[in-house]
């Protein structure tokens, strides 16, 4: 077997441990209620954010409509589960689907537009998304659908969470991945060397909309009630947040950014006043100490600590 | 069309709003050869480089390459036709390393797919490990090997330079585009340059067509000079026939009219 693909299984292996040790701590109730929701919750915003992390981040295009496809895969995933009484699996597929023909009907248009223009561009879509399912009297209109069967636990959102991250670093490893991080450094470089800017940037926009809508089937199968309230701009921004914070370019950053997120607002939950001043403050710090994110486009693997530990997996010797 | 003929450009004028920046430019560019186009500052020559691949769709006139017109093509795809080029302005991947530089202009001669990347199967091994050799070997040419790993944009200028010819080359070019490839760079490192043009040249089996204000890399290596004035060819010949062309002194030194 290739060394890559043993180096893969390995991580997988080790994500097995992690999972075994998070829903014993869960079984044996170490964990109470209210962590172990926001436990879900910092699963999915991992995904949203690895998943706008391969838009804003590797591609460098900056999107602000990411909440829009979460709705989206909310919706679709609801409706089957609920009213034509699917599987989780196949309503997280149809979600994810959805989402990926809206982000790549969304795309080729609007990604034609640059820096700013695209951010308002998305914004609106995002908005307008939205507005739409606030309209459609059949998933309940601005009330929100009703009656959700309870079906997300910990095992889904964890493998969801496995195979995103495996995809999206996959992805970014390989020639197609290359090409996007081209077009974030030098678009017209990344053209004079043969790639086709727009085909890639549509590529990503696509992928990054269909985990977005992988997440909302997650998000929307953990309560019994979801509305249109949820997916407005301000949650985009949270999940660029939470992308900016750990690093544009860095899936552990994705990673630690979703976690440091819903960490600091779940830890406030008792100080409701101070919270958004609190939240508000570290992220200007942050900004202010380390502009590039908690990782910068630096991976987990590539910090000295844990490198020796990473090469070891890949198989490496010392040289 | 003759078989030996890579690049022919007919009649091209590039005109924006009121600004002829190149007009009736004809140029001939047989396989093998090393062309020079030179001209003072402003004369159009990087607007000839970017009708020829691409950025600029030219307003009127034809380009043909390798027998086929490359006229309404996107820049991507004259790349991928066997145009390669370095930019006036360094254009590198500035926060990627010196490999991954080079590894992205493999990008239109990688075939595997988006699920043999997600799942490394198929092609994905091979086909890594080939572009990972074939990258190392491009830079062990252009004296790079030892700064694989260093980030781009802090290189010394000159490495900087070399870096953008090896991504070009690493692209399979059949003509290369070289657009003032020794600005910046003191004698010594012009003088080195010149050896490695000729010697990639010759083991690339290229045709070269460069840029360049340094007269003496101009004529100690083109074999044929195209110079450019206000956007039109005023002379063109072997570097002798120019170094003796009253035209070419007068738009150079600024000399009077020689009748």
């Amino acid at each position: 077997m290739s060394s890559q693909r043993k180096y893969d299984l390995i991580l997988i292996l080790l994500g097995l441990v992690i999972f075994a040790i998070f829903e014993i701590l869960i079984v044996t109730k170490t964990i109470g209620a209210f962590w172990q929701l926001n436990l879900l919750l910092i699963g999915i915003n991992i995904i949203m954010a690895a998943s706008l992390n391969l838009i804003n981040g590797y591609t460098g295009q900056f999107s602000l409509g990411h909440a829009g496809f979460m709705a989206v895969g909310a919706y679709v995933g609801v409706v089957a589960t609920t009213n034509f009484h699917l599987p989780l699996f196949v309503a997280l597929i149809l979600g994810a689907v959805a989402a990926g023909i809206l982000g790549f009907l969304i795309g080729l248009p609007t990604l034609r537009l640059k820096g700013d223009y695209l951010a308002i561009a998305t914004l609106g879509l995002g908005e307008i998304i939205r507005i739409v399912i606030m309209n459609i009297d059949y998933v309940g209109g601005a009330a929100g659908f009703k009656g959700i069967p309870h079906l997300t636990n910990f095992a889904w959102v964890f493998f969801a969470v496995l195979f995103t991250l495996f995809f999206i670093k996959n992805f970014v490893n390989s020639d197609l991945g290359r090409a996007c991080i081209a077009i974030r450094e030098n678009e017209i470089a990344a053209e004079a060397m043969g790639v086709n800017t727009t085909k890639f940037k549509v590529m990503a926009f696509t992928i990054g909309a269909a985990f977005a809508g992988i997440a909302g089937g997650l998000f929307a199968h953990n309560f019994y009630l979801i509305s249109p309230a949820s997916f407005t701009f301000m949650a985009s921004f949270n999940y660029l947040i939470m992308v900016v914070l750990g690093g544009l370019g860095s899936l552990t950053g994705s990673i630690a950014g979703a976690f440091v997120v819903t960490f600091i607002s779940a830890a406030l939950a008792d100080l409701p006043e101070f919270r958004m001043i609190i939240y508000a403050l570290a992220l200007i710090l942050l900004m202010f100490y380390r502009p590039q994110g908690l990782f910068g486009y630096m991976e987990i693997s590539s910090i000295s600590i844990f490198r020796k530990f990473f090469d070891r997996l890949k198989g490496k010797r010392d040289v | 069309m003759s078989k030996n003929e890579l690049l022919r450009a007919e009649n091209v004028s590039q005109v924006f709003g009121g600004l002829r920046a190149v007009s009736n430019f004809d140029m001939q560019i047989n396989r093998g050869e090393l062309i020079g186009l030179i001209g003072p500052n402003g004369a159009g020559k990087t607007t000839v480089f970017n009708f020829i691949t691409g950025v600029y769709q030219p307003t009127t006139g034809e380009v043909e390459f390798d027998g086929k017109s490359v006229v309404g093509l996107a820049p991507y795809e004259i790349t991928q036709r066997g145009i390669a080029r370095t930019f006036q302005n360094i254009r590198l991947f500035s926060e990627l390393s010196v490999l991954d530089n080079v590894k992205i202009a493999k990008h239109c001669h990688t075939k595997y797919g988006l699920l043999e990347s997600i799942f490394r199967v198929g092609r994905y091994e091979s086909e890594e490990k080939q572009i990972e050799d074939e990258c190392r070997e491009l830079l062990k040419i252009f004296k790079l090997e030892d700064k694989i790993d260093e980030t781009a944009k802090n290189l010394p200028y000159g490495a900087q330079r070399r870096l953008e010819i090896a991504r070009a080359l690493a692209t399979q070019p059949k003509l290369l585009l070289l657009d003032e490839p020794a600005a910046g760079m003191n004698p010594q490192e012009t003088h080195e340059l010149m050896e490695m043009i000729r010697w990639i040249r010759k083991n690339f089996g290229l045709t070269v067509l460069l840029i360049e204000h340094d007269m003496s890399l101009v004529m100690g290596i083109c074999e044929r000079l195209y110079v450019l004035e206000y956007g039109m060819i005023i002379a063109t010949g072997t570097p002798e026939e120019i170094q003796n062309n009253p035209e070419v002194i007068r738009a150079y030194l600024g000399a009077e009219t020689i009748n």
